[in-house]
């Protein structure tokens, strides 16, 4: 709104039902601001017995998930704990691995991809990638999933994993074609979209006279992009980061779909074998469990990962904030 | 994966002066430049992989009687377990409910922020709220709502149980669900808002109107294809959403017994399934394990969400701001955190 028209407003705000209006609008942003708070303190007061009981070893290894969870269900302790005993590390482990590994591979070909997509593609392809860009955006997670279980995986287990390498670590583990490497895979294709969009729209904002100075100086095209274009855009390519890793920390149906059927800690140091562990996130253990909502300890534990990930997520969004405030800083709106 | 079979197809059809020639470029950049290709063309085979293959399997286990046949509860075999009509609707009520909250919130809200915006400080928190809440996964969303709707006090939305209510109902699903559609229907309503031209707001005032007028009467109405996208793209977003069905709608099969005797308030009390869980409920990770099924329920979804798509592509072309570039008629799918075009303050490309 441009400023001759705030005074004008200011000038006339005496009319009665501009007035109502204002209050009645205002009152609908209280009331989605006090249900998120609510949100947050419901979430985490629900929580708080199974934080208090474990203290920070909430965070750490110990048990097996699996058989933690099992105990609350069936409301037999293990040995030595209380019922609220719970250890998440294998969780927060596999919830760091997928995000990480599916948002740094998203990241790559997301760049090359909006490269392609506002630099070299032919009008005709242009016009078609719009659209497939917007549908990949909006397939649903549960029909990945179906993809993921009844076709990628089955292929992964049958050319990708040699039974000697599940004879190897059969008494640990079992490997099949639900795994990390699936999850994190499709889990790529699922974060891509939202990347390659905002990386692309930025990159069609940069002002022509930027690259045709650098043009001019004799610079190929490749470089152009690399070292003028690129580089002006990073913090848009920041901000669908963040879009997208919020995306893939919450992602709950595939993954609980593909990634295999147990809680297990991928460990690195396996190896090549390393790739083929089933891991379970956060997100989709609380999908698995949730039919035990209604057993008290078992929900105050459901309830203290939801915490977790809601605390990651008001996190995520406050780096997304600053990251706007560096485009702000450019003179960009955003 | 799919996009590792294509292979980089030499660029033919780019006007660019004679001088410069790709092949003139070091070895290095014309790599990357292959892999530009490489990406584009592997998302363009992902996609077409994931229509195709879901196209195929549809129609070969699609019935036409699937689509009004319920579901037979309790059935082993799969061409005994009936069909789809339940789910689909269930999938439409849902919609319907979580569209009905989120629209008149997440419009009001928007125009509340840009056109009167004051206290500030409430406003930058409301925004900053809702931004938060769009990151919000939709797992943590249900867990909070099936927590809200347990309250006895509630138990007119749902139905009672053995402490408090059951906080399962397609009221409360759809009350979950409108959270996620809201900072969609936000977003692009408060950019819509932003993007309205300041000669309309001032011919507006220069008549005397109010701003409630004004946005009531000039403002929505110019913005209407911005607020349909956002509402649209919003009710996609329920469409897909797995998690929130799961825990507040329940995984039954069939719709339940209506609940008390009102008319329609009584089905929504009910609980239910949508396409959604019923798909994950007959995938191989659900208890029903029949996969035809499944691939018949996700065709049906799949082409629901091609037709939203389709909307919002004809919603956005026609929309004030005219035709643009691939990435920017996209933008309004990823919300708010995208840049506006002109990026050094004068005029860019467009």
């Amino acid at each position: 709104m441009s400023g001759g028209a705030r005074q004008l407003i200011r000038g006339r705000s005496g009319a009665a039902s501009d007035k109502r209006a204002e209050l009645l609008l205002g009152a609908l942003g209280v009331i989605v601001l006090v249900l998120i708070a609510g949100m947050v303190v419901t979430v985490v007061i629900k929580a708080w017995p199974s934080f208090s009981h474990n203290g920070l070893g909430w965070f750490g290894t110990g048990a097996e998930v699996d058989s933690e969870l099992r105990a609350m269900r069936e409301a037999a302790p293990l040995p030595g704990h209380g019922i609220l005993y719970f250890t998440s590390w294998p969780l927060i482990w596999g919830t760091i691995i997928t995000t990480v590994a599916a948002v740094a591979l998203a990241l790559i070909v997301s760049i090359f991809a909006s490269i392609f997509l506002t630099e070299f593609a032919p009008a005709r392809v242009r016009r078609t990638l719009d659209p497939v860009i917007r549908l990949l955006a909006g397939v649903p997670s549960v029909i990945y999933g179906l993809i993921g279980i009844l076709a990628i995986a089955p292929w992964v287990n049958e050319h990708l994993l040699s039974n000697s390498r599940k004879k190897s670590v059969i008494y640990v583990v079992q490997l099949n074609g639900n795994n990390l490497t699936t999850g994190t895979l499709i889990l790529t294709v699922m974060i891509l979209p939202i990347m390659v969009a905002i990386t692309a729209n930025a990159l069609e904002s940069v002002p022509a006279s930027w690259r045709e100075g650098s043009a001019a100086l004799g610079v190929n095209r490749w470089r152009t992009i690399r070292r003028v274009s690129l580089r002006a855009v990073w913090p848009a390519v920041a901000a669908g980061t963040v879009l997208a890793t919020a995306r893939a920390l919450g992602e709950a149906v595939m993954l609980a779909m593909v990634t295999g059927g147990s809680a297990f800690q991928a460990n690195p140091l396996d190896g090549f074998t390393f790739f083929f562990e089933p891991v379970r996130p956060l997100a989709a253990q609380i999908f698995l469990e949730s039919e035990g909502l209604t057993i008290g300890p078992l929900s105050h534990t459901i309830y203290a990962m939801g915490a977790l990930l809601l605390v990651s997520a008001a996190m995520l969004s406050l780096v997304g904030w600053t990251v706007k405030q560096q485009l702000a800083k450019q003179g960009v709106r955003a | 994966m799919a996009g590792a079979a294509a292979s980089p197809t030499p660029p033919t059809a780019i006007a660019r002066p004679p001088r410069e020639r790709i092949s003139s470029w070091p070895l290095a950049d014309r790599m990357f430049y292959g892999l530009a290709w490489l990406s584009g063309i592997g998302l363009c085979v992902i996609a077409l992989w994931i229509v195709v293959f879901m196209l195929i399997k549809g129609i070969a286990y699609l019935r036409p009687a699937l689509l009004w046949t319920r579901p037979a509860a309790g059935s082993i075999h799969q061409t005994q377990a009936g069909g789809i009509l339940d789910p689909v609707e269930g999938t439409l009520l849902v919609t319907a409910v979580g569209t009905v909250i989120a629209a008149p919130l997440g419009i009001g809200v928007a125009v509340w922020l840009v056109e009167y915006g004051r206290p500030r400080a409430l406003a930058r928190a409301v925004d900053s709220g809702i931004e938060m809440l769009a990151g919000v996964p939709s797992i943590v969303l249900a867990l909070f709502g099936l927590l809200f709707f347990s309250q006895g006090v509630l138990t007119f939305v749902s139905q009672p149980a053995a402490s408090g209510a059951l906080g399962q109902s397609f009221l409360a699903c759809g009350a979950v669900m409108s959270l996620i559609a809201l900072p969609l229907i936000f977003a692009s309503t408060r950019e819509g808002l932003e993007q309205v031209p300041p000669r309309l707001r001032e011919a507006s005032f220069a008549l005397g109107k109010t701003r409630a007028t004004t946005s009531r009467y000039v403002l929505l109405p110019a913005i209407k294809p911005s607020i349909a996208a956002g509402t649209v793209l919003g009710m996609g977003r329920i469409i897909g959403d797995t998690a929130i069905v799961t825990l507040l709608l329940g995984g039954a099969a069939q719709l339940t017994e209506p609940v008390g005797h009102a008319p329609v308030w009584s089905v929504l009390r009910g609980t239910g399934s949508t396409l959604t869980s019923y798909i994950y409920y007959n995938s191989p990770s659900g208890e029903g394990n029949a996969h035809e099924k499944a691939y018949a329920a996700s065709f049906v979804l799949l082409l629901m969400v091609l037709g939203l798509n389709a909307i919002v592509t004809r919603l956005t072309r026609d929309s004030l701001d005219g035709p643009r570039g691939a990435g920017s008629r996209i933008r309004s799918m990823v919300g708010r955190f995208t840049p506006v075009r002109d990026m050094s303050g004068t005029a860019g490309r467009f």
